[in-house]
């Protein structure tokens, strides 16, 4: 009876499925498509995969803004912000290759895994071609690595881990963003001016991709300054309370205590060195200092008046006066009510150069779109001259180092810059030792 | 069929139509219509809830059948992904090697975890198998990072030895496959305005949740599901009447941490990479919620549990304030900023809030679960809404309550 009933079931499904197939003449597999997700109507659409839960939810918002702002300007509404200043022209206002922009967000929750999740959904349910944001290295890199296999381009958001563009680098993955090499090549020079080069320094660092390279970078660095490394200590990310890391430093005869940590950890941990008096302290007949070498606006506001007078870089700080950056404040204040953070800069920056690099190939294929960025120079978009090294997909650009202000007169005026770094100054070769190990591979179309 | 009465083949047999059938199912709204937003027939979402089926209908075997709470299954879960990730990495890309490593692993770890943690019953084993599962996290997240890549995750690279797959052809990362079948390839058909996608990677979890699920159907069945039942109902009277439950009790948790394992193992299968945050407590939780909710006990309970909370992560999370503006774009503009408002509380990050919402709400009202909200409805369709009084007792045997879910 039951094994009847199987047949019956099978056959009609079978027959169900094959009539519907041959009804229809419209079938088509995914080899009738060129490349993944090619835009077939007269829109396209993009993915922006942010953290909106977290460690690094506040990033994450306000890279959300920037996207929408980007899109917005893609379209041709508002005032077209830093398309206007922008060295390429190939942008006209009507979308991207006249097709409208559309576009879908996800939650990475800083989480490699939902990330992943949030991703390919996106590419999957959603059709997005290209796939941007994120706010971690950790979820970077597995981002890129989705992308590369899915076929679509990834352009890194806030993401400044020296692995995403090294030894995990991918094809299909783009950052704009600096990185932790940078950072230290910037800081050195201006810390050795100020603190001298007989120091001894303590690590404190998040424990994860990110804050390994910045670690290995900034201890290179002020090593060959001629400073001793005292100790390196890893602590978990989202740790909250630092109070048993700081403690163990009173014990040493470290002057300089490096903190390698991001977002709410740095605003954590900075707190705490701060309570326990490390900047009123005396060491060796040296005063105590604090370094964060990756600043952000929006760690600057977590940590308050602890911030004033420490020194650490950034990619981009609003108060820059060049036209591009005015023209993005101005048009993300107009919008907002307020200035834009770096990672807002960043992300809206990353849309706007996937968006040119489409234009200007002609095409939605990745492949194509690649080999439009790749060693692709611009101007106009805050940062001076930036070149987009072909070698490793990695931005080279000018590095600011900032300082906490000491009287902000609002609650956005809490940095200042010291030193405008020349590009120059922090570029490396491709196969640097802390870049090495990893291999571009060759572009995915899907 | 198959050593199974006729109620359970027919049952079987609805469950491996509906699951041949989900692209179909889980895609009922027109391509580019309002409610498009809705389909969920994408296969990393059926994928998922196909694994995540398996999960549960893993953790049910413990929970639902002994009534030990295990706090810390997605250990398991997370040890499985490992396991399999570094099968492809050193082995090959064929998944079926990795699969059978990950469900050995985790049964290893189970047996240790189990030995320990089941010398206490009650709130007490729950607090150890969560301690045991944030050890496992913590450690695969700091002190074993050479193994599992630490917060980055372990991922696949070009230079992997994946000896039996011989030299590499091109520089791209190989895909996951099943003797050549790459897993992420699909078959898209284009009918009634709507797009099916038939992808083999969903197919070949189905296949292996419908044999998960046969097991466990065996299992429920057998003398030692029995055993298994006699342990949740009272495990004194079992001691007296000269039985050990130990072992049982072992077995089941053996049998459920490799059911986790197997679990890990296809999501790795789908997605080579393996993450700390699989093994995290919240994950742990998750199973729970999804037994619960589906009916804790029941053989198709787990299944739909998981279905309902991985279809409310990836698509409730997914509306944002640009997709309700679409919406209620017709609503005056004042109003439409607060109807705005308040869904935007419950959609995009949100989401957490309505799946929270709808557990209440199953917990307080169903407390068997969605299983119960379904009998409810077949018994309200077979016998109409007559109304019953005291004298039209629905259990005129006086059979006795249902056990509680806890031990």
């Amino acid at each position: 009876m039951s094994n009847i009933d199987l047949t019956r079931r099978r056959v009609l499904k079978t027959g169900a499925v094959a009539g519907a197939g041959l009804a229809l003449p419209t079938i088509f597999t995914s080899g009738a498509h060129a490349f993944t997700n090619e835009p077939m109507g007269g829109s396209v659409t993009l993915g922006f995969n942010v953290p909106q839960s977290g460690p690094y939810a506040d990033e994450g918002a306000d890279e959300l803004r920037a996207f929408q702002l980007a899109v917005e300007h893609l379209n041709g509404m508002g005032d077209g912000g830093m398309l206007n200043t922008f060295s390429s022209k190939a942008l006209e206002g009507n979308g991207i290759l006249g097709k409208k922009v559309e576009f879908v967000t996800g939650d990475t929750q800083t989480k490699s895994d939902a990330a992943r999740a949030s991703a390919k959904s996106m590419i999957e349910k959603d059709g997005a071609i290209m796939i941007s944001g994120g706010s971690s290295s950790g979820v970077a890199v597995a981002v890129q690595g989705l992308c590369q296999e899915a076929g679509v381009i990834f352009m890194a958001g806030l993401t400044h881990s020296n692995d995403t563009t090294g030894k995990d680098k991918k094809a299909n993955g783009f950052r704009h963003f600096f990185n932790a090499y940078m950072s230290g090549a910037a800081l050195a020079p201006v810390l050795a001016a100020r603190y001298g080069t007989d120091r001894n320094a303590y690590h404190l660092t998040a424990d994860y991709t990110w804050g390994w390279t910045q670690e290995e970078s900034i201890a290179a660095a002020t090593e060959a300054l001629g400073w001793n490394t005292v100790n390196k200590v890893r602590t978990p990310l989202g740790a909250g309370d630092f109070s048993s890391y700081i403690t163990p430093v009173l014990q040493t005869d470290a002057d300089v205590l490096i903190l390698n940590h991001y977002g709410g950890d740095m605003v954590n941990s900075l707190t705490n060195a701060v309570q326990f008096g490390l900047r009123d302290k005396m060491v060796n007949n040296k005063n105590f200092e604090i370094v964060v070498p990756l600043f952000s606006r929006l760690m600057a506001r977590g940590a308050g008046e602890n911030i004033q007078g420490i020194l650490g870089s950034t990619n981009w700080h609003w108060s820059l006066q060049d036209e591009g950056s005015k023209a993005f404040v101005k048009s993300f204040g107009t919008k907002y009510g307020f200035p834009p953070s770096q990672a807002a800069h960043t992300c809206y920056v990353q849309t706007l150069l996937y968006a040119d690099a489409v234009a200007r190939a002609g095409s939605f294929n990745p492949c194509a779109v690649a080999e439009a960025l790749e060693g692709y120079e611009f101007d106009g978009l805050g940062n001076g001259k930036t070149l987009y090294r072909a070698d490793d997909h990695q931005c080279f650009k000018d590095v600011l180092v900032v300082r906490g202000k000491e009287n902000p007169t609002s609650e956005f005026d809490l940095l200042e810059v010291v030193e405008v770094t020349p590009a120059s100054q922090v570029t490396y070769a491709p196969d640097h030792p802390m870049f090495a190990g990893g291999a571009l591979g060759a572009c995915n179309a899907g | 069929m198959l050593g199974l009465n006729k109620k359970d083949t027919t049952f079987l047999l609805i469950v491996i139509a509906l699951t041949i059938a989900t692209p179909i199912i889980l895609q009922p709204f027109a391509e580019g219509s309002e409610l498009a937003q809705f389909n969920g027939g994408y296969p990393d979402l059926m994928q998922k809830i196909a694994i995540f089926g398996i999960f549960a209908v893993g953790f049910n075997i413990l929970f639902g059948l002994t009534g030990y709470l295990s706090f810390g299954h997605a250990a398991f879960l997370g040890i499985g992904s490992y396991a399999a990730v570094w099968m492809m990495k050193l082995l090959t890309m064929n998944v079926i090697p990795a699969i059978l490593l990950a469900m050995i692993v985790s049964g290893l770890f189970a047996a240790a975890i189990g030995y320990v943690s089941l010398r206490r019953s009650g709130i007490y084993f729950s607090i150890l198998t969560l301690a045991f599962a944030q050890m496992s996290y913590k450690m695969a997240y700091s002190v074993l990072t050479p193994l599992t890549n630490g917060e980055t995750g372990l991922q696949l690279s070009l230079d992997d030895p994946r000896i039996l797959d011989g030299a590499m052809e091109g520089t791209s990362l190989p895909v996951t496959n099943i003797f050549g079948i790459a897993m992420n390839s699909s078959y898209k058909l284009e009918a009634l305005g709507r797009v099916f996608t038939f992808n083999v990677g969903f197919y070949f979890c189905a296949l292996i949740a419908i044999i998960a699920f046969y097991v466990a159907i065996r299992l429920f069945r057998s003398p030692f599901g029995m055993m298994l039942r006699a342990v949740k109902s009272n495990q004194q009277r079992m001691t007296y009447t000269g039985l050990d439950p130990k072992p049982y009790t072992l077995a089941a948790f053996v049998i459920s941490g490799m059911y986790a394992g197997l679990a890990g193992g296809l999501l790795a299968a789908m997605d080579p990479l393996a993450g700390a945050d699989r093994m995290l407590w919240t994950a742990s939780g998750e199973v729970v919620i999804m037994t619960i909710l589906g009916g804790a006990g029941t053989l198709m309970g787990p299944v739909l549990g998981a279905g309902v909370i991985k279809y409310l992560e990836n698509i409730f999370s997914k509306i944002n304030e640009t997709v309700l503006h679409g919406w209620f774009h017709w609503l005056p503009d004042g109003i439409e900023d607060v109807v705005i408002w308040v869904f935007a509380r419950f959609t995009g990050e949100g989401w957490h809030l309505t799946l929270g919402v709808t557990f209440m709400l199953v917990v307080t009202f169903l407390p068997g679960g969605l299983v119960e909200g379904l009998k409810r409805i077949s018994t309200r369709i077979k016998h109409g809404s007559q109304k019953r009084d005291k004298y039209d007792d629905p259990d005129p045997e006086h059979r006795p309550e249902a056990s509680k879910h806890v031990a």
